[in-house]
């Protein structure tokens, strides 16, 4: 009795086994048949009949070129497929590249799939000689094509590719550079308020007659980042401001390097206020570069604290929103800064003043109110009265081109974007 | 000479980095000098930790408000230290990573410091519901197109966007809310995001210019 239950019990899952198997067995069968043919494509040493060999035309009009315009590394190859490389049915299972270094032993160089016709080989030496071949190949039959006349990949000085950069870099910075000369000969300037600097002194002050610290977070990169080179600037504008008015400044920080330059910083705004004797260098203080753990330090400051004022001037990442709610939140009135479309919504909702892209790089200029530093922002707007004029051709070029059939416009287009594509 | 070497360093690196950008054979030089960054960041690694165990250690000693945090960090600190750098209970010994699979180094990573990241990214979400609250009243009238481009989006993410709007025949697919959002996210946002990255980029060459030329030299501590 207990033999037979026990027996009755145990069918359904002797019987999902037997199924298991099967679909593991059927799976099997059909993955063997649909394995990936540049994976098993080594030659097989059984002889076929030739009836049944699947002849397959080898690729044509393989050629290679040198890479114009690099350091002599890269030799660009192409070819037009084998005719037998289809996009359905296609005989022609694969391609395997071969390169032959200095007349020496062919090597494979990478597998490659259907329908590709073109390759770069990069990281090779000018003093070395190089060429080529293609097998294309079916389940039984190798075609190799004919091999590239050898060739070495010359080194270029200058990269022409880059011409239409280098006209634009050199029209912007020749910008930035004629107006910081202007400035300098006395030039007036003007350079539109911005409401979040103007916003720094009642900060500031609202902080010391609070009695609350300032709270100073310069995002969590290194000094490598230029977000991080801009709030170190601001930080310098803002610390003299903050020395002047004998507040007191906490600067959390996430990197060794930034503690190093802002202590720099702080000690010499207090030394040009004329209270160096106010400055220590526990203003600043080194946190972790762990990111979360360094939100999580910055907000317990915050909540413990109090600090009157919080400037978020750098590059944030997912902290943002998390460090600007907790200010929110403490009642701080903050002022924040940063170069990431991503995190400029959270700061926009959650501070008092953000300043946006652009805003955060000309802010040190405009707090100095140097007129060299000044007119570095007026060079900018040549750079954007380029951006404008392209955007307002390029529209109306396309919407011309597109509407009537105009092919100058359709030139114009397509002599914008090569103007504006780096290559 | 404090100020000058320092901005001869900044001057150099600064022309040969643009050089580069069209010169091929000094193309490398920008990985180049990473590296050496790099390098310096590695000694930096001594100045932060010295300087964690110096100010927190001190603040312990002198009995500061919250001094109990600090002795909590400095433990912490102490045992990661310990743990990393002599390799204890790592199944490897000590010539074994210190990120092995199964050290107390790399479990302690895993079920401490991940768990504890992980709540503070959590807190995002309550973050964001906090902020919108207040971002999406509709104040005046902008804060109303805010508040309707919004409601559209969340709409159009989720299936319910499709449900409510799913009968619009196709020759007006443009009114279904799923289509809306796209369009509102392909088109006036994607075109305030352009504008904004390009004044980003004009900001960073205008500041990169000033600082390669010594006009702006706050970043090393001041003008003088």
């Amino acid at each position: 009795m207990h033999v037979g239950k026990s027996t009755s019990l145990y069918l359904p899952q002797l019987f999902f086994l037997f199924l298991f198997i099967c679909n593991f067995l059927l799976l099997s069968l059909v993955y063997a048949q649909t394995d990936d043919p540049l994976l098993n494509s080594e030659d097989s040493s059984v002889a076929i009949p030739d009836s049944e060999l699947v002849v397959v035309a080898p690729v044509t009009s393989l050629i290679a070129e040198d890479y114009k315009y690099d350091d002599g590394k890269q030799i660009n190859l192409s070819w037009v497929p084998s005719i037998d490389d289809q996009l359905v049915g296609s005989k022609v299972l694969g391609y395997r590249l071969f390169r032959i270094i200095d007349d020496g032993k062919p090597e494979l160089l990478a597998k490659l799939r259907c329908g590709a016709n073109s390759y770069s080989d990069g990281k090779l030496k000018s003093e070395s000689v190089y060429s080529y071949y293609l097998e294309a190949f079916s389940k039984n039959f190798i075609a190799t094509s004919t091999r590239t006349v050898p060739i070495s990949p010359e080194r270029e000085w200058i990269n022409f590719d880059r011409k239409y950069l280098f006209l634009l870099a050199f029209i912007i910075g020749g910008a930035v550079i004629f107006f910081i000369e202007s400035a300098r000969r006395g030039k007036k300037l003007f350079v539109r308020k911005i409401a979040g600097l103007e916003a720094v002194d009642e900060a500031i002050g609202r902080a010391t007659e609070m009695g609350r610290p300032i709270l100073f977070i310069p995002g969590i990169l290194d000094m490598n980042d230029v977000q991080t080179l801009a709030g170190i600037t601001i930080l310098g504008r803002v610390s003299q401001q903050i020395a002047n008015y004998d507040t007191k400044i906490r600067m959390p920080v996430s990197r060794s390097l930034v503690m190093t330059a802002a202590r720099e910083t702080i000690k010499a705004a207090y030394q040009t206020a004329g209270r160096p004797d106010q400055y220590s260098d526990d203003m600043v203080n080194y946190v972790t570069d762990e990111q979360f753990g360094y939100v999580a330090a910055v907000d317990g400051i915050m909540v413990r604290e109090k600090p009157a004022t919080v400037f978020l001037m750098g590059a944030f990442f997912a902290e943002s929103l998390i460090l600007a709610e907790t200010g929110n939140s403490v009642g701080a009135i903050q002022i924040a800064g940063t170069a990431r479309p991503a995190q400029l919504p959270f700061f926009i909702a959650a501070c008092d003043f953000t300043l946006i892209g652009e805003e955060l790089f000309a802010a040190s200029a405009y707090l100095s109110g140097e007129p060299k530093q000044l007119g570095s922002l007026k060079g900018q707007d040549v750079g954007k009265g380029i951006a404008m004029a392209a955007i307002l051709i390029g529209v109306l070029a396309e919407t011309i081109g597109t509407a009537w059939n105009v092919e100058f416009m359709n030139d114009v287009v397509r002599w914008l974007t090569i103007l504006f594509t780096t290559q | 000479m404090k100020r000058e070497i320092p901005l001869l360093i900044t001057f150099i690196v600064g022309v040969v980095l643009i050089v580069s950008v069209f010169v091929p054979p000094t193309e490398t030089l920008g990985e180049d000098f990473s590296v050496f960054f790099d390098i310096i960041a590695v000694f930096a690694f001594f100045l932060g930790g010295g300087n964690l165990v110096q100010s927190h250690f001190s603040k312990a000693r002198k009995r500061q408000t919250d001094w109990g945090y600090s002795i909590v960090t400095l433990v912490g600190f102490v045992a990661m230290l310990t743990i990393g750098l002599f390799k204890l209970g790592n199944p490897g010994g000590i010539s074994a990573p210190p990120t092995a699979e199964g050290s107390l180094f790399q479990e302690i990573f895993d079920f401490v410091i991940m768990p504890l990241s992980a709540t503070m990214y959590s807190l995002l979400a309550f973050f964001v519901a906090s902020a919108s609250y207040r971002a999406f009243r509709a104040k005046n009238r902008e804060a109303t197109i805010l508040l309707v481009a919004a409601f559209i989006i969340l709409l159009g993410r989720t299936p319910f966007g499709m449900l409510v709007t799913g009968w619009i025949p196709e020759s007006f697919d443009i009114l279904q809310i799923p289509n809306m959002a796209i369009w509102i996210m392909n088109s006036p946002n994607l075109a305030g995001q352009r504008a904004i990255m390009i004044g980003i980029g004009l900001g960073v060459v205008s500041m990169s210019l000033r600082i390669i030329l010594g006009i702006e030299r706050t970043y090393l501590g001041g003008d003088d």
